[in-house]
């Protein structure tokens, strides 16, 4: 199911007289999400991602704008009318109920010609249940089950009604980090193999990098950028998609131009065609240094960090915004400081350039 | 661990010298008080002991029409009060505006003077010789009678009691039960409406489960409480009772022991212990149905 989201706006009332103006928490969203998609909201706390979800899931409406599934209208449609699968991201299983119950919960509201029989409904738990591999666990209750176990649980549930599209709210936030890597491959796996558009909330970067076909960063309710995860992260739109995006987080500094050259500090650290004279900031990924003995950007050395396969040298300079400058490079490349000192070559992918105020994208 | 066990014992002594005294010791004398027969209380001497008190108060037709009358008015009242204040409070949290305004003037009664009520009552249902009250006013617009709600008919007596009965313990229920609902978490509504489940579903399936340990202590203290009922008994119908046919459990141990016929410690003994065995009983019942449907 194809969703499409038109000049998407929704606005909360201000509060009396200590607020009076209202806040928009999704301001002017346009999104088209192709059909059997997988799509991450991604943004900070605040930035209207779970505000979106809500207004696909029809549990809030918005203040104007469209959505449409398919062809169809949805944005009068209620709720319960949508037919969209949410997984929350507490799950919301009713603690009273099995796991059984809970699953079949969403089809015993069926009425009329779509009533089902208790056979068919069983079948369909079961179904749904093996999906997410917990047939063992259906006569058990919810507190019974471990959080990734219900987390199944919630999936299944959301599942089990054929959803036109699937919703899910920060799904794995919930889950340490050995399940949390484990629990992604798995939501991946069974999107796949359901083939349902499914939109999944996010702040955590890696996570929607990872699994996503697609992800839309979010900040302040606006969309930053919207793209294949490696060109989100590859090509940024700006200084807050550069930001956000990246483990270990993009290294800025306050930088020129000067006859074509990007300046940092006193130093000419790289050509950048193209550019006229102005101050700008300058954003360089931790992979993209290159320590070398002739480098032209110049930095103090503080220390390296070998983690596994890679190796962070740390370092610092004057016109950095981070008190630390993080470099990654590959285990066995010679970094030899000299008196202190460290030198680099920049990789030109690697480096991008912001203006000054805005933070909009100077592409050289 | 010898010298701590004796500091325990020596912090728990003052609560057990008060309910020793004031709850076990008055438990065990009722026992033993309710076996002697034929006890004296002036001259505090018995004939001997058996079970004659009991025989004597489960024959006594004051006690009987007591136990009738505590009987209807356990199982009319504590449905109907729980089933009431469960529709208010549902109605109390789904409203916004002047959710607060509602929920203290449903309150009211909990603090108003047990005599306000009563006078408040009277003026409801009580025939003068200036006016048959407000409630015949009523329904004299259509066409009915008037009737004698304080010294008339049994099931006028016993209506007037329900009523006031319910009136009186609402407002405590109210009070429960919207901050039970209200400690629902809003997801599981949001889930449901999600799934498309329609309002008496999600009431019967999530609501009522969810506050079901709520529910289950209201119906407990309830019964206990409309089991204990008099002094309601007293502000409606007065003091002389078994005249009035509206006896309760607690009135008759009250008359059996200070009442114009009282003096019979031992009688009175004996029908607190049959109450007590009743409310043991009731309460058992209740716990044991409460295992499949109460859920924590």
């Amino acid at each position: 199911m194809k969703v499409t989201l038109q000049n998407l706006t929704k606005e909360y009332p201000g509060r009396g007289r200590k607020q009076p103006q209202t806040v928009a928490a999704v301001k002017d969203f346009s999104f088209e999400i192709p059909d059997g998609e997988l799509v991450g909201l991604l943004g900070p706390s605040g930035c209207g991602k779970s505000t979106t979800l809500n207004l696909l899931s029809g549990l809030q409406k918005p203040t104007s704008g469209r959505i449409f599934f398919g062809d169809d209208d949805v944005t009068e449609l209620p709720a319960e009318s949508r037919g969209v699968g949410l997984v929350f991201q507490n799950y919301a299983l009713y603690p009273h109920l099995t796991v059984r119950q809970n699953i079949t919960f969403p089809l015993e509201n069926r009425k009329g010609r779509d009533k089902l029989t208790r056979q068919q409904m069983a079948d369909m738990a079961m179904e749904a249940a093996g999906l997410v591999q917990i047939q063992d666990l259906m006569d058990r209750k919810p507190a019974e089950l471990s959080g990734g176990q219900q987390q199944r649980v919630a999936i299944a549930r959301a599942l089990v009604k054929m959803p036109r599209i699937l919703l899910l709210d920060e799904p794995l936030s919930n889950l340490d980090a050995r399940l949390r890597l484990q629990t992604r491959e798995e939501i991946r796996r069974i999107q796949r193999s359901t083939g349902i558009t499914t939109v999944f909330v996010t702040h955590d970067q890696e996570e929607a990098m990872s699994i996503s076909d697609r992800i839309v960063v979010m900040d302040r309710g606006v969309i930053q950028q919207t793209g294949k995860p490696q060109q989100v992260y590859d090509d940024p739109d700006n200084l807050f998609v550069a930001k956000f995006l990246g483990t270990p987080p993009i290294n800025v500094f306050d930088g020129r131009v000067r006859g074509e050259r990007l300046y940092i500090g006193d130093e000419a650290v790289l050509p950048v065609p193209g550019i006229a004279d102005q101050d700008v900031t300058a954003a360089i990924r931790p992979e993209g240094f290159l320590p070398g003995p002739g480098g032209a950007f110049t930095c103090q050395f503080r220390g390296m960090e070998v983690m596994g396969r890679d190796v962070s040298i740390l370092s610092c300079h004057s016109s950095a915004q981070t008190p630390v400058i993080r470099s990654i490079v590959s285990a066995g490349t010679a970094a030899a400081p000299e008196a202190g000192m460290i030198r680099f070559d920049l990789k030109p992918g690697k480096v991008f350039l912001f203006h000054r105020d805005t933070g909009a994208r100077l592409r050289f | 661990m010898e010298q701590n066990n004796r500091k325990a014992w020596l912090y728990l002594l003052p609560a057990m010298l008060f309910l020793g005294v004031f709850l076990v010791y008055p438990l065990i004398d009722v026992c033993v008080y309710s076996l002697e027969e034929g006890y004296n209380f002036a001259s505090q001497t018995y004939w001997g002991l058996g079970l004659y008190n009991y025989a004597y108060v489960l024959r006594d037709p004051y006690f009987l029409q007591a136990l009738k009358n505590t009987f209807i008015l356990v199982i009319i009242t504590v449905p109907v009060s729980t089933g009431l204040a469960l529709l208010i409070s549902l109605g109390l949290s789904s409203i916004r505006r002047l959710q607060e305004l509602y929920q203290t003037i449903y309150f009211l009664p909990y603090v108003t003077n047990t005599l306000a009520v009563g006078l408040v009552f009277m003026i409801l249902f009580k025939q003068t010789p200036y006016t048959d009250g407000l409630v015949n006013q009523v329904l004299s617009w259509f066409g009915a009678g008037p009737i004698d709600f304080i010294d008339g008919p049994y099931w006028a007596k016993m209506l007037v009691l329900c009523v006031y009965t319910v009136w009186v313990v609402m407002p405590f229920k109210i009070l429960i039960l919207t901050g039970a609902l209200a400690s629902v978490d809003r997801t599981y509504y949001n889930a449901a409406k999600v799934d498309g489940t329609p309002g008496w579903r999600i009431f019967t399936r999530i609501t009522l489960p969810m506050i079901s340990p709520t529910v289950f202590y209201l119906v407990i203290t309830g019964f206990i409480g409309a089991f204990k009922a008099y002094s309601d008994v007293v502000a409606l119908f007065g003091t002389d009772l078994n005249a009035a046919g509206m006896n309760t459990i607690v009135g008759y141990i009250y008359d059996m022991l200070y009442g114009t016929s009282g003096g019979y410690p031992s009688y009175a003994s004996a029908a607190a212990i049959v109450l007590f065995a009743i409310v043991l009983t009731i309460t058992c019942v209740n716990l044991l149905v409460s295992k499949k449907h109460v859920h924590y």
